[in-house]
């Protein structure tokens, strides 16, 4: 039993640090395809930078999630397969067009004609994968397994938010000055838009969908969510005091906290919902596979401490 | 599934393949200290950063269709051959931390520390592509749990991994990764050469040639195991790749030809007679099985296998007759300015991609109507869900624009001249 258990942590890891650097990998779209005032240009230089060297690495934790739920719990693998085919599948195409047209913009292509199409597609798809990801989500939690209900869609935007929330917490550590600036002011927006979303996908919740509220109302996740919304308090408070480096840990607190809420709230019945009689693949499947994670922790935690030495110490110029 | 195998393929070949040349280079300039190893250097970098970056987007495609469009598949195999891809997936972390820090450390990094973070991408992606083809082996030879009462049951991934096809397709897929990288910068450069490049498309090619030159025959000899692997471990595939439709005795080699599935006949084939018998089993006389030994819904459609076989072995000969046409007329590693050399190496390039294309479709098409042979049908693999056809659209179309705007990029970085590049990244 202990090994399921495990794996599904190893899982909802998984979710978090996809979330916390992936995320605000597509933050950064949004704020590129928002880039405004006199610095726009250096706004968008800035993301590309700080992006650059690490959003590869950050998507692979969307990979290694992927490959967990076909090894460890394949029949939940195929069942989401079939109940959110078409929001999985618009997301990947969101992934794709992301992931090529950050590439295709890149500094090396500038002076091409194509370099503008490709950035604006780097934006929407930035904007449109993490809609999709939340509604899914916003479906997995309602247990209707449908992104279209109110419910979902304002979890899309909730995720949104989050990801132009961190991005632009991220960005102010990764920038000096008059540049500094514009992502402050773009984190202070971003902080409100996520306690907007999140009250309103709260209100949602409460208004169409009886049995997620019912869930939501124990002791822990109470607590959870209490504990998300004071996190978004102490980042405005940190970036008004001009606490960056602090500002940065807590914003990814906030966010690790609203998915651990999201996790507490759905782990007891997303399952049983779904009608999944044998979810956990074989004892030794799971403990080989905790095996491999194990060494292949030992192998990846230096190396991606190395990534971010090189590339996060100081900011960019 | 099988538009994106296709194309994934492609720019997971050259994922695999470009990080082994560029180590190659930049070592051979911190040896020579010479520029033009250097400039290739930071040009190689700068393509492989677009080629990484379409390589692992369509590889995440690769994984979501595995649910998206094979749910009941992955249900039924996914706790038998998940492990091979969750050590993929670390193999792929590696691969991508220092794809990151080599593309943007070149200012950062001092030129051997820079080197060594080289090494781990060409580890990483050579034990990416082991990994992902042990389970694709899997799915030709299953092994590694038993039915009982209909269910999976004794799963032992390690044994699933480490499945009968493995020493063949992997090695042999392997190969084609490098090779076809190969003879695509060897294209690309006699390219060069012919519009009167200079002294660092010619060491660009001997460095891609060299390469050629070993692998191409190697990759002869493993194909040939692997067609003989193939004759006894899955004898109906093996006579679709030949196009033998009649059990027989002193079976024929068919060089070319068409597999007409009316008649039951290769016509306009070239036979070398007893040519197949002694190729598969070393004797002459050998019995080979014929597709019309087998029930004729189990068995793959010649039509899409044994034409891809020809070209791939055609052109596979043609690569290596070529690689060897270079050795001599460089005299040993010299330079070469002979036009007709020069423009079949510029033919190989495409030529590398097509064997490579086709033995995928040999391995694929030649696997049908199985998706895990003898237990799991592709028609059961697919998904109820509506709108697959759409999607299916969507994808290619997708694939294809990134294709063409990958390819025209990379055609663009290399008129880009070194000076330009060094300043960005």
């Amino acid at each position: 039993m202990w090994a399921d258990v495990l794996a599904a942590l190893l899982g909802l890891l998984a979710v978090i640090l996809y979330a916390i650097l992936a995320g605000a990998d597509f933050g950064g779209g949004v704020w590129d395809l928002l880039a405004s005032g006199p610095r726009a240009v250096r706004q968008r230089e800035a993301i590309g930078a700080a992006m650059g060297p690490v959003w590869e690495t950050n998507h692979v934790w969307l990979i290694f999630l992927v490959v967990l739920i076909f090894t460890c719990f394949p029949s939940v693998f195929a069942t989401l397969g079939i109940a959110l085919f078409v929001p999985l599948s618009l997301a990947l195409l969101g992934i794709v067009l992301r992931g090529a047209a950050f590439a295709f913009r890149g500094p090396a292509y500038r002076d091409l004609p194509t370099h503008k199409v490709w950035g604006v597609i780097f934006g929407v798809s930035s904007l449109a994968t993490p809609f999709l990801f939340g509604a899914s989500a916003g479906g997995i939690a309602t247990g209707s397994f449908s992104w279209t209900r109110p419910m979902s869609i304002a979890v899309g935007f909730f995720a949104i938010a989050l990801c132009a929330q961190l991005a632009a917490v991220y960005l102010t550590v990764e920038t000096r000055s008059a540049l500094r600036g514009d992502f402050r002011q773009r984190a202070y927006y971003a902080t409100i838009a996520v306690a907007v979303a999140g009250l309103v996908a709260l209100a949602t919740g409460a208004a169409g969908e009886p049995a997620l509220i019912s869930h939501l109302r124990a002791p822990l996740p109470i607590a959870i969510i209490a504990i998300a919304m004071l996190l978004g308090i102490v980042v405005l408070v940190l970036l008004r005091l001009d606490y960056v480096h602090w500002a940065r840990v807590a914003v990814a607190a906030e966010v690790t906290a609203v998915l651990c809420a999201w996790y507490a709230a759905q782990a007891p019945y997303i399952l049983s919902e779904l009608g999944v009689t044998a979810p956990a693949a074989p004892h030794l499947t799971l403990l080989i596979f905790l095996w491999t994670c194990l060494l292949g922790g030992v192998v990846l935690v230096p190396s991606m401490l190395l990534l971010f030495a090189v590339f996060k110490r100081e900011p960019i110029d | 599934m099988g538009t994106s195998l296709e194309f994934h393929f492609v720019f997971s070949a050259l994922g695999v393949g470009m990080p082994f040349f560029m180590v190659v280079i930049e070592a051979l300039w911190l040896r020579t200290g010479d520029r033009a190893y250097y400039s290739l250097a930071r040009t190689w970098s700068k393509a492989m950063a677009a080629v990484f970056a379409v390589g692992a987007v369509s590889g995440t495609i690769i994984s979501f269709e595995l649910g998206l469009l094979w749910p009941e598949f992955m249900r039924y195999a996914g706790a038998i051959i998940g492990v091979p891809f969750s050590m993929e997936g670390f193999a792929f972390f590696i691969e991508a931390i220092f794809v990151g820090i080599y593309l943007y450390g070149w200012d950062r990094l001092k030129p051997f520390i820079h080197w060594l973070c080289g090494l781990p991408i060409v580890l990483g992606g050579a034990l990416s592509a082991f990994f992902v083809m042990t389970a694709n082996a899997w799915m030709n030879t299953p092994a590694g749990f038993r039915i009982v009462n209909g269910h999976v049951a004794d799963v032992d991934p390690i044994a699933a991994m480490f499945n009968p096809a493995w020493r063949t397709e992997v090695p042999h897929t392997m190969i084609a990764c490098y090779l076809f990288t190969a003879f695509l910068l060897a294209s690309i450069y006699a390219l060069k050469v012919l519009k009167g490049g200079d002294g660092s498309a010619q060491r660009a090619l001997r460095v891609a040639m060299v390469c050629a030159l070993v692998l191409a025959p190697t990759q002869i000899v493993v194909g040939d195991m692997s067609a003989r692997f193939d004759a006894h471990a899955q004898p109906e595939k093996f006579a679709a790749l030949e196009g033998q439709f009649k059990t027989e005795s002193g079976a024929p080699l068919r060089i070319g030809g068409f597999p007409d599935r009316a008649t039951h006949k290769t016509r306009g084939a070239i036979e070398i007679p007893y040519g197949l018998s002694f190729l598969a089993t070393g004797n002459p006389h050998a019995v080979i099985r014929g597709l019309d030994d087998f029930p004729q819904d189990r068995i793959p459609n010649p039509v899409l296998v044994h034409p891809f076989f020809q070209l791939m072995v055609g052109f596979g000969f043609l690569m290596l007759f070529v690689a060897l046409w270079w050795l001599f007329a460089s005299r040993i590693f010299r330079e070469v300015r002979a036009r007709a050399l020069l423009w079949a190496i510029v033919v190989m390039g495409p030529a590398a991609l097509i064997a490579m294309e086709s033995g995928w479709m040999v391995t694929e098409e030649g696997r049908q109507p199985w998706a895990a042979r003898g237990y799991f049908l592709v028609s059961q693999s697919v998904t109820p869900a509506n709108g697959v056809d759409v999607t299916f659209l969507g994808f290619s179309v997708i694939y294809i624009l990134l294709a063409v705007t990958l390819l025209w990029l990379l055609v663009r970085i290399d008129r880009t001249s070194p000076e330009e590049l060094t300043d960005v990244g």
